[in-house]
């Protein structure tokens, strides 16, 4: 490696994080625009045109705050909580294909940090590591609200994490990789989230718990727990807390747009090939994002009970289904040939289909009834 | 830079300028920003009654415990899955079945936890009972 490709290499870095603060600024006054608009509020107008500049103004004012440490905290877990909540947030979106790749004084830069062979594990793994800044803020803070919000917070996301690692293995069977440019390279043909449609669901709603966002939002719930493992905090340590948050949701975001919709792929004009791909992949995420957004707008927060219930009895059983028939799907025709696999399904089907109707007709008549 | 670990260095990288600007941006808030303490100021959050810690410190529900174990179980599990599904072609029909045994067996614990109510948070209905009750019951009914 010569002095041109460390320039290159610290200039990629470099702007994989400023536009991740960037798509974060916007993001949270798109989130607040939306909303607004779906309550019928104007949202904020302030701060720069249409109040596009709010983040940044709440930014400021936040980093001149007081910062309080709590007399109960235990100081340094206290400080060092909101640096390993934001962290691995920003970490996990490494792996992300954004585009294909720029040539810049002709050398080929790729638009992915990283593409190491590993690459869904890695997001998982930085995924599992966010809850130790949730759990040591809570913990440390010295004070019962933030405790209660940290444990409730780490059983809900290491719950719905085995839902969305089942999601991630249905995926994986298509294509058989983790490296996550060789799965948006599998998806040339057709995008993930047609044939494997209920992986991506059970993705979405998972994805929605592991950011804590509404209706999964119980580790905020402000109703009970004031805010959660966050109480204690203020200045731009609760800053921290917040851009970690909403880089999580960039990256759940962006991993659903890699594995199911085709990642940067859509039509392109010949011009410029290098921006199509970029564009077709902020799209997405917005598209995403947006979703998100008005799933907040409309669902009430779920009880904590029906979360872990949900969660358990739902999330688990059904992935598990899931995977192995999307084995019996991918396998059972290399083996047996295609005919004979659509009419044992046919028949299958059917089967299913006369058992639930022939069950009730079968069931004996309660007593009540059967007087009458 | 070819090698396993050249992969990672970008990361490494991006971890490095992530943890300078969170580190940076504290740093130089604490240097601007006034800092005025009082008692109650750092009195930890309550509601207009004196602050207690709850009873004997950092207990909570022993559910969380149950939910950390079974969270071990099936992750571990579905950590299982995760080579399979990656080299599941290659390994055809014999690799499916192998697996679909795998998940029987999976299965056949996740159903006790459920039946013994491990899966079960509210308070209402049925309390949920330690799941070597239920199997001693089980047993004393033959």
């Amino acid at each position: 490696m010569d002095l041109l490709d460390w320039a290159l290499l610290l200039g990629r870095v470099a702007v994989v994080f400023a536009g991740l603060l960037v798509t974060v600024m916007l993001l949270i006054w798109m989130e607040r625009k939306v909303i607004a608009d779906m309550q019928t509020r104007m949202g904020p107008m302030r701060a720069g045109p249409r109040g596009v500049l709010i983040t940044l103004a709440d930014g400021i004012k936040l980093f001149f705050k007081e910062g309080i440490v709590p007399a109960e905290a235990d100081r340094p877990v206290y400080l060092i909580a909101p640096v390993i909540a934001m962290l691995p947030a920003f970490l996990a979106f490494a792996v992300i294909p954004f585009g294909t790749s720029v040539t810049l004084f002709g050398r080929e830069v790729p638009f992915q940090l990283a593409d190491p062979s590993i690459g869904i594990l890695w997001v998982l793994a930085m995924a599992s590591l966010g809850v130790y800044g949730i759990v040591l803020a809570g913990w440390s803070s010295g004070s019962n609200y933030p405790l209660l919000g940290a444990v409730r917070s780490s059983a809900q996301i290491i719950s719905y994490e085995i839902g969305m690692s089942l999601a991630l293995v249905a995926v994986l069977m298509y294509s058989g990789s983790l490296r996550l440019s060789e799965i948006v390279e599998a998806q040339a043909r057709v995008w993930n989230v047609i044939p494997q449609f209920p992986a991506f669901v059970v993705y979405l709603i998972a994805g929605l718990a592991e950011t804590n966002r509404p209706p999964f939002d119980l580790p905020e719930a402000e109703s009970e727990l004031v805010a959660g493992f966050h109480t204690e905090y203020s200045g731009i340590r609760f800053a921290l807390f917040y851009l970690g948050e909403y880089v999580n949701t960039v990256t759940v975001a962006s991993v659903a747009v890699t594995l199911f919709l085709g990642g940067w792929r859509g039509p392109a004009p010949d011009v410029l090939p290098w921006v199509w791909p970029l564009l077709w992949f902020l799209a997405k995420v917005l598209a995403v994002v947006y979703g998100y957004v008005w799933v907040r707008a409309t669902l009430p927060r779920i009880r904590f009970d029906r979360l872990m219930a949900f969660g358990w009895k739902v999330l688990i059983p059904f992935g598990l289904v899931w995977v192995l028939l999307t084995g019996a799907i991918v396998v059972l025709p290399d083996v047996y040939g295609r005919g004979p696999v659509v009419a044992g399904a046919a028949v299958v089907f059917g089967a299913l289909v006369l058992a639930s109707v022939a069950a009730p007709l079968l069931r004996p008549r309660p007593a009540a009834e059967v007087g009458r | 830079m070819r090698g396993m670990l050249g992969e990672y260095l970008p990361i490494a990288l991006l971890a490095g300028l992530a943890l300078l600007f969170a580190v940076g941006s504290l740093a130089a808030s604490a240097l601007l920003r006034p800092s005025r303490p009082t008692p109650a100021k750092l009195a930890p959050y309550e509601c207009g009654i004196e602050p207690v810690r709850l009873p004997a410190g950092e207990r909570f529900s022993v559910r969380f415990y149950l939910v950390a174990m079974l969270f071990i179980i099936f992750d571990v599990e579905v950590i299982f899955l995760f080579p399979w599904a990656v080299a599941f072609r290659e390994l055809g029909l014999f690799g499916l079945v192998e697996m679909a045994v795998f998940l029987a067996l999976v299965l056949v614990a996740y159903v006790y936890v459920w039946r013994g109510g491990g899966l079960d948070w509210s308070a209402e209905g049925p309390r949920p009972r330690a799941t070597h009750e239920r199997a001693r019951e089980v047993v004393r009914a033959g």
